[in-house]
């Protein structure tokens, strides 16, 4: 398969999946927003920090609203992990690869841009909480369009590793939201405001119900994020991710599991196996957020090998 | 009735013999139409125009920034070629083909036609599609015009003329095909009844057309395409066409010269390439023969060409025929390399570069088109008619300056076709390209791309210019 072509299909993945995790973090922080107690001021800051693109949030608005922060994740051309932007790269991908993928991949990513770019058009401030929603559905018949149309072959695998690897890093920041969202007060750690916010976290990521079915105690930030982080079988977890990136990763090389030949394997190999072998408590020892913070770099180098053992068209000696 | 006050004018019609009579071919087409309301037509036209932009049926304009994509609009009313006009059309194609075929051979080997003086040595060197270095190249089994899409049209006594040839990288035979699926679901009952010929068969023989280049030695072969990229303004094309023909879309960054055969870069490492379907100009294909400056190209490519380890489709050099003086000369062609008289004719055509003609073409600016040899597109273009004296005085001017790059020909009045524009059927003019493959043997998909000035009374119908397009139905014999 061309460098090129699956370079593509894999950043198609990648943005599709992105833009529906912006949507999901959005609607966290929505959700929380709603449960403050009257008179706490909405926090649309923790948004910000955990997108990671601080800095050119205040270089664009200057300031925090509730209007901004939206405007900035959901149509601001100018912010690349805009959803719009997202979009109009996935469909600028998808346009390149059109030969490859089935037309009916493309007929959704074009649909589903359309709809964004209607959406970011129109006069009328969308309804947030139905324009997240629809964006989440159109990102699924996307996945589920491109599991019964393509055939599993090298470029399939490409956008599953794409995908999972984007999955797993939006996972990581959705966590990070309810880091940096405060309490009234250190005495609210673990009172009904904070288990509220934690279950529109879990809600966020679809995972509330499946959570709910494999414990049942009453919602403890431990056990959160023991289910977001290390739970083999939910589909968003980051070990699941994890796992899944790998199995593509091999499918493509060929090379049996649990041997390496090249840094990709290797590092993503060894991202799998701490995470196989983690527990929960040694997390929290540590720090959640520090330990997300350590996670996002690991999956940002397994990226860059990515892009350097597979993708990048450096010109040759001849 | 919708026809009853449709006025064919003083043009030749396509649907219609006189006011209120359609030609045979037409009947039931237009019996069609009128049984159905204007609101039904009008949402029938809106779904196909809305199912081709799903599809993402789309051209980029170059000169548009709002946006770069465009859906080509699309009109509902097909036009109709009837089976014995195809008969000649089709005869008179290949044989035009074939001699241009000769030509192409002839002007890169012993140039035998300049030398039995039927085209002057300077018109050839002069003509910028002529490469020096294509001299000696001997194509795989002497093809050098592998696909062609001559443009065709028919003045206002339905004569058929052949406007130009195409013979570097047309484009738009895409649209034919999409054109014909959303034209099923447009009128799925008239297909039933009126036996027209199919098209689907073109990615089918353009996939043979190009295996046919393939040495025979090789046994698993890579054909890939060659797009520019995704700003080019055919690229739907050239991503519909390699996924037709369920081969490798590539562009010049995934390709190089290594070890003196192309290939190109794999996730697996280099895999290599044995024909190319190039949708690129011979100009920018090699940055080390042609234009140092391109981007686009392989350098190095034109060495692996020359040493037979690379089919091209079309071969390199073949745009000297593109040249519209050159063009003037293929009646001679025919009548030199096949010995036989041209079935199609040849719009007449002044030629500035000498002297009579070109007092003649100065004298009459009002009257003629006059194009600039090298251009296409719709670019670079007098319309005497239209224009104004100061245009006609700007081009009197650059023609004096470089006459060798400038031929007139008489303003034709276009052949048209019944058109839905808003709520009624106008007259719009049209032309047609078929698509002619030549491999194994030559070969003309039934049917062709029918592009239609919607602006009213224009005779512009390229895309590039407001142009919109119609399915061509071509009748079975």
């Amino acid at each position: 398969m061309l460098s090129r072509v699956a370079n593509s299909i894999y950043w198609l993945n990648r943005y599709i999946e992105r833009a529906e995790n912006i949507a999901r973090f959005s609607d966290v922080n929505f959700n929380m927003s709603l449960d403050m107690p009257m008179g706490m001021v909405q926090q649309w800051d923790p948004l910000i920090m955990t997108s990671g693109d601080r800095t050119l949030f205040f270089e664009r608005y200057g300031k925090v609203t509730p209007e901004n922060v939206i405007r900035f994740l959901t149509f601001d051309e100018a912010y690349p992990n805009s959803i719009l932007s997202c979009l109009n790269s996935a469909r600028e991908n998808a346009r390149s690869v059109r030969e490859i993928i089935s037309s009916e991949m493309w007929q959704q990513v074009n649909n589903f841009y359309h709809f964004v770019q209607d959406a970011a058009k129109s006069d009328k401030v969308p309804n947030w909480p139905s324009f997240f929603d629809r964006v989440k559905l159109e990102s699924h018949l996307f996945v589920g369009i491109t599991n019964v149309t393509m055939t599993h072959n090298e470029g399939w695998h490409f956008g599953q590793m794409g995908r999972f690897l984007e999955r797993a890093e939006k996972t990581t920041r959705i966590l990070d939201v309810k880091y940096f969202i405060l309490l009234p007060s250190v005495q609210d750690i673990g009172s009904t405001l904070d288990e509220l916010q934690w279950a529109a976290l879990l809600r966020s990521t679809s995972a509330y119900e499946m959570y709910r079915k494999q414990d049942l105690q009453r919602i403890n930030p431990t056990a959160v994020a023991k289910f977001l982080l290390l739970d083999p079988a939910f589909p968003r977890s980051i070990r699941f991710c994890i796992h899944r990136a790998e199995r593509s990763l091999h499918h493509i090389t060929g090379t049996p599991k649990g041997t390496w030949c090249n840094p990709v394997e290797r590092n993503l190999g060894k991202l799998r196996s701490d995470l196989d072998y983690l527990m929960i408590d040694e997390v929290v020892g540590t720090g959640l957020h520090e330990f997300l913070d350590a996670l996002q770099s690991r999956i940002n180098n397994v990226d860059d090998c990515i892009f350097k053992m597979f993708f990048d068209l450096k010109p040759l000696d001849v | 009735m919708k026809f009853s006050n449709y006025d064919p004018g003083q043009f030749y019609d396509e649907l219609f013999e006189s006011q209120g009579i359609p030609r045979a071919d037409a009947q039931t087409l237009i019996d069609r139409i009128e049984s159905l309301t204007m609101p039904e037509l009008q949402r029938r036209q809106r779904a196909a125009q809305s199912a081709l932009f799903k599809m993402g049926v789309t051209f980029n304009v170059y000169s548009d920034d709002q946006g770069t994509e465009k859906i080509f609009p699309f009109d509902i009313v097909p036009r109709i070629v009837s089976a014995s006009e195809w008969k000649t059309l089709d005869k008179g194609l290949k044989q035009r083909i074939e001699a241009l075929n000769q030509f192409l051979a002839d002007i890169y080997g012993d140039q035998k036609i300049v030398k039995d003086g039927i085209i002057p040595a300077e018109l050839i060197e002069s003509a910028s599609g002529f490469h020096k270095v294509c001299m000696g190249l001997k194509p795989p089994k002497g093809i050098w015009c592998h696909i062609t899409g001559s443009d065709l049209v028919r003045d206002r006594d339905g004569n058929w003329l052949v406007l130009e040839d195409n013979l570097r990288c047309p484009s738009g035979v895409s649209y034919v095909l999409e054109n014909r699926r959303v034209m099923k679901s447009t009128f799925p009952q008239v297909f039933e009844t009126v036996p027209i010929r199919p098209v689907e068969e073109y990615p089918c023989r353009l996939l043979d057309t190009l295996t046919n280049l393939v040495p025979d030695h090789i046994t698993d072969p890579t054909v890939a395409l060659l797009s520019p990229g995704i700003c080019n303004s055919a690229y739907f094309e050239h991503s519909f066409l390699a996924q037709q023909m369920g081969v490798e879309l590539v562009e010049g960054r995934d390709l190089v010269v290594v070890d003196d055969f192309l290939q190109m870069r794999t996730t697996k490492g280099l895999r290599r390439v044995d024909v190319l379907y190039r949708r690129i100009d011979d100009d920018f294909i090699d940055p080390t023969v042609f234009r140092s400056d391109s981007l686009l190209g392989i350098p190095g490519l034109m060495d692996v060409y020359r040493k037979g380890r690379l089919g091209l489709a079309n071969a390199l050099g073949t745009g000297v025929a593109d040249d519209k003086v050159i063009y003037a000369y293929v009646p001679e062609m025919i009548r030199y390399y096949l010995n036989e008289e041209p079935l199609l004719s040849n719009v007449p055509t002044y030629l500035c570069w000498d002297p009579k003609q070109q007092d003649h073409v100065l004298q009459n600016l009002d009257k003629l088109v006059v194009k600039a040899a090298n251009e296409s597109g719709g670019y670079g273009m007098l319309i005497g008619p239209h224009s104004t004296p100061e245009e006609q005085e700007d081009f009197a001017l650059k023609i004096k300056a470089n006459p060798r790059n400038y031929i007139a020909q008489p303003t034709l009045d276009l052949s048209r076709v019944p058109t839905l524009i808003e709520d009624e059927f106008q007259g719009c003019h049209v032309d047609l390209r078929p698509y002619v493959l030549y491999g194994k043997d030559i070969f003309v998909n039934p049917g062709g791309l029918t592009r239609v000035a919607l602006k009213k009374g224009s005779l512009v119908v390229n895309s590039s210019q407001g142009g919109g397009s119609k399915d061509t139905w071509v009748i079975c014999e």
